[in-house]
């Protein structure tokens, strides 16, 4: 992308700019003409010139609507099983072919992308939520206050994810346990958050400390504004960038942890349709049935990638020195 | 072109010293631009000077002259990209350096040319103790042994004054003062015993008092070693106690040359002039400072004709069309200025 | 230095017990009955209830419990299995095999990364960094399991390179595919932080400077900018070591590999519940040291850091 010549085919009227630019020492007033752009502004032209910003966004489009309205892309039946049809090959009929108990992979494919997605993004809803406001309480309140925050952080930092997830999900959604769908949803969701709000704590406490002392926040407080109206009008506004570009990258790696969770058979269980159970149900098939795996394996891998690359697109569009 | 710049004065090299006399190191119409997204910097026009064994050159000139990318494209330390050498030749004992081995010019460096570095807090390895990174020289350059090193570094130490010098050996950059760390570097490019020396902006970074203190230390060992140095500075005040001789430097060419004398006395360019003049005086307390009026051009634009032109109040329609050539004008002193005479010899 | 250890050893010590006591609530405490779905299907032995009943106190408050738990623990042991097997022993068979999957791991990801790093740090956009560039994203974003069988049925199965599973020999060569596996995710990052660290500090003036030396341009990069670029590869490296033992339960479970992962998965599937924690405990345990060790790490390598 640091090619200029590459970037300027692509329509952004940049020649007139780059003039004023280049001569600030013959004359005072040329600066007049060029506006004045922000961040945001400067972030949104850089990325629209971007094939894998298109890219992904294309596809992370694509797996929503595919969560929302499956039966446009397919009118099987996820669930419907026919023992007679037991791993059929992949065919003109069925594209991805049948799985052990006979079930459309192509539908079951298609369904699982809304556990996925539904999962994965009510997750980091809740890291959000949690990490955030325990951020902004600590960078903002600081003292003790801050050093109690950070240390239950820590706690829960110490918890490798998968340990963590293991020793929350069987405690909670144990073999034995008779959990709704929904229910073990819901544990999934809430493991995801318990372990990975630290981190979005961590963000959004540094980048609360770095504005807190700015001047333009000090003016305001000099002027009587009260803490609320700081954060919300002045301190947020400035930790959001990072925080959605860490989001939507979150979400990427979060479709992969439920895989993971799904997989160790500890996260969703069947009836659930989802990619990772899909996946561990393959697994004992890999050699006659590949197939079986890839698919699924195919569906996740797109969709963590999507998130991961519109993430670090954005982010890319976000730091100026990387430009 | 260099040989409009006929210096008259005796080199002052072929005293018996052992060293070769004559040009030690020559610029001769460097040309330098750099290419950046933005567009092309031009950042040498042309640049030719010379230093002799013994002799002292300062290189005088505001930031972004070009008198530190000269420098660095001697050394060969010219970032590339962005930078591009696109004309010239830098000899060293008349032998071209821009187009030899990567090998001979890097055996070049540290025994024929060395170079002291402006902020010496970030120029020495901050993980690597300032002993170590003398006394690497001696091991990887001499092939000495770790001890015959050690020895050799320590009494690098001394040499530059620094205070119990075997006990600094291990400290790390970090832990000296800001004037001892440049006394370290001092000593660690003077290790090799370098014909020719080049000093970028060595006092800058230091309080007034050890500016002092460095400038004499430096200037001591160039006489005992009879090295040519070439000192670059935006410091008229550091220049005259040190320099032999004077090359002013403005957006990328060479404008003025002069022995020290002549150019205090005497400045043949309308920017010598300002520059000299820009020095608070004493005897003016109360009154304005006096200052070059605008700002050192955009070196991806520079203005037609002579580039100092728009900042300058002597300036004539020839001015803003031709672009005056370096002219000698006298005994050793050349000027860029279309009235180069007029100024000499005016009252 | 000392006084520092100490005073980071005692920080550990109220996370240490943050995490183990939580690790132990939820699985002791928080079910109501301590033994409900601990043995398997059919249920705990009632000798066996007794026994741990005893042994680990639960019939008294949580805090006497945990401290019970702790005693034990610290003096290593770890309670019994449902069968009667000692977990400690579990343990002691199974964490040599992970701590040899870790080291190969270690290993491939240090040389892999940081060969990939260095290069496209020095030349950076080129085709190779491009490449780089892409596949560390690959490796990143997808997860272990995925990575594990896409590789497993390329080099194992179809085309028969390696054995799918590795046997209880665990041999060299038979590691080297779990471990690329394993440390596929750290290779990533270590690539990349090796690439920006050297890309940051090849510019640097240090590096003029030793090149202005007459330094021949093996020893300027190979020392002077290697040494400094390593500094955050190094952390990296050591704060994984600890991940990795707990990201292994994954790796060792597709290629077969004898660890505390597969056993933790195993138990996970018996629903014994006492060898879960303890293995979750002492891998966590591993992950807070190696964090320590990390930052001493880190002083020793940074003379400008200095800890007081």
């Amino acid at each position: 992308m640091s090619d200029p010549s590459a970037a300027s085919i692509v329509s952004t009227p940049r020649p007139e700019q780059l003039t004023e630019a280049s001569s600030p020492a013959t004359a005072g007033p040329v600066g007049k003409k060029e506006k004045p752009r922000s961040l945001l502004g400067d972030a949104w032209l850089d990325l629209r010139r971007k094939p894998l910003f298109w890219i992904s966004a294309t596809f992370i489009l694509l797996f929503v609507v595919m969560a929302a309205f499956p039966s446009l892309f397919t009118s099987g039946d996820p669930t419907a099983t026919s023992l007679s049809r037991s791993r059929v090959e992949p065919s003109g009929d069925a594209w991805f072919g049948y799985d052990v108990l006979g079930r459309d992979v192509y539908a079951r494919t298609i369904y699982g992308a809304r556990a996925s997605i539904v999962v994965s993004l009510l997750s980091v809803i809740g890291t959000m939520l949690i990490g955030g406001t325990m951020g902004i309480i600590a960078g903002y309140k600081g003292g003790w206050v801050d050093g109690l925050l950070s240390r239950i952080a820590d706690i829960f930092f110490g918890l490798p994810f998968v340990l963590g997830a293991i020793v929350i999900l069987t405690t909670f959604n144990g073999a034995t346990s008779n959990n709704t769908a929904w229910q073990i949803m819901g544990l999934v969701i809430a493991s995801l958050v318990v372990l990975s709000w630290p981190v979005v704590m961590r963000l959004m406490r540094s980048s609360v400390l770095a504005t807190k002392e700015a001047d333009y926040i000090v003016a305001a407080r000099a002027m009587g504004a009260s803490t609320t109206r700081i954060i919300f009008k002045h301190l947020l506004p400035n930790c959001l960038a990072p925080l959605l570009v860490y989001g939507t990258i979150m979400i990427g790696s979060f479709i992969g942890a439920e895989a993971t969770l799904s997989f160790l058979g500890i996260g969703l269980k069947s009836p659930v349709v989802s990619w990772g159970i899909m996946i561990n149900e393959a697994q004992n098939y890999l050699r006659p049935s590949p197939y079986l795996l890839f698919f699924p394996s195919a569906f996740l891998v797109t969709a963590v990638l999507s998130f991961v690359m519109l993430g670090e697109a954005v982010r890319e569009a976000l730091d100026p020195k990387l430009r | 072109m260099s040989d409009i710049l006929v210096s008259e004065q005796s080199a002052p090299g072929a005293d018996g010293s052992g060293r070769p006399s004559g040009r030690l190191l020559e610029v001769d119409d460097l040309r330098v631009e750099f290419r950046t997204r933005d567009g092309v910097a031009k950042v040498i026009n042309g640049v030719t000077y010379h230093v002799d064994a013994g002799e002292t050159l300062a290189v005088l000139g505001e930031s972004g002259s070009g008198k530190s990318v000269t420098a660095q494209t001697i050394m060969g330390i010219l970032d590339m990209p962005p930078g591009f050498v696109t004309g010239g030749r830098v000899r060293f004992h008349g032998k071209d350096m821009l187009t030899m081995s990567a090998e001979e010019r890097r055996r070049i460096r540290g025994e024929g040319i060395a170079m002291i570095f402006q902020d010496s807090l970030s120029a020495l390895n901050p993980v690597f103790t300032v002993g170590f990174q003398i006394a690497e020289q001696f091991r990887i350059r001499r092939g000495m042994s770790r001890s015959d090193a050690k020895k050799r570094a320590i009494e690098m130490l001394d040499q530059v004054k620094i205070p119990n010098a075997k006990g600094r050996f291990s400290n790390y950059p970090h832990q000296f003062s800001g004037g001892m760390r440049q006394r370290a570097m001092i000593a660690m490019s003077l290790a090799l015993d370098p014909e020719v020396l080049i000093a970028d902006e060595p006092t800058t970074a230091l309080d007034v008092t050890v500016q002092a203190q460095i400038m004499d230390l430096l200037g001591e060992l160039q006489r005992e070693r009879r090295m040519g140095m070439i000192l670059i500075t935006h410091d008229l005040g550091v220049v005259a106690d040190v320099a032999d001789r004077i090359a002013v430097m403005y957006a990328g060419r060479i404008v003025e040359e002069a022995d020290v004398y002549d150019l205090y006395a005497k400045p043949a360019h309308p920017y010598t002039l300002g520059l000299l003049n820009s020095i608070p005086r004493l005897d003016e307390r109360g009154q304005q400072l006096r200052t070059i009026k605008g700002l050192p051009p955009n070196l991806m634009n520079i203005p037609p004709g002579c580039p100092f032109n728009p900042r300058c109040p002597m300036a004539q329609p020839v001015c803003r069309e031709t672009i005056p050539p370096l002219l000698q004008i006298g005994t050793g002193r050349a000027s860029a200025c279309h009235f180069a005479e007029e100024l000499v010899n005016r009252d | 230095m000392g006084r520092y250890l100490v005073r980071r050893l005692l920080q550990l010590v109220p996370v240490f017990i943050g995490t183990t006591l939580m690790i132990y609530l939820l699985v002791w405490k928080v079910p109501g009955d301590p033994f409900a779905g601990k043995c398997g299907d059919r249920g705990c032995p009632e000798n066996y209830r007794a026994m741990m009943t005893e042994k680990f106190q639960l019939d008294q408050p949580w805090f006497v419990q945990y401290a019970t738990y702790m005693k034990n623990l610290l003096q290593g042991d770890f309670g019994t299995t449902w069968s009667g097997r000692e977990v400690g022993d579990i343990i002691a068979t199974a964490y040599p095999n992970t701590l040899k999957l870790a080291a190969m791991a270690l290993v491939i990801e240090a040389v892999i990364g940081l060969t990939a790093g260095v290069l496209t740090g020095l030349r950076r956009n080129g085709f190779l960094d491009n490449l780089v560039l892409v596949s560390t994203l690959f490796l990143i974003a997808l997860p272990v399991f995925v990575v594990g069988f896409v590789l497993q049925w390329f080099f194992g199965v179809k085309w028969g390179i390696v054995t799918p599973t590795v046997s209880n020999e665990m041999r060299l060569t038979e590691l080297i595919l779990p471990g690329f596996v394993l440390g596929s995710a750290s290779m990533a990052y270590i690539a990349r932080v090796s690439r920006t660290s050297i890309a940051e500090n090849r510019r640097a003036d240090y590096v003029r400077t030793a090149i202005a030396k007459g330094l021949p341009m093996r020893r300027v990069v190979g020392i002077h900018l290697l040494r400094n670029s390593l500094i955050p590869v190094v952390t990296l490296l050591g704060t994984d070591l600890g991940a990795l033992m707990g990201g292994a339960i994954i790796t060792e479970g597709i290629f077969g590999i004898n660890g505390v992962g597969r056993t933790v998965l195993r138990a996970i599937v018996t629903k014994e519940s006492a060898t879960v924690v303890s293995i979750v405990v002492v891998l966590v345990l591993v992950y807070l040291l190696m964090n320590l060790v990390v930052d001493l790490l880190y002083a020793a390598l940074d003379p400008r850091i200095r800890y007081e």
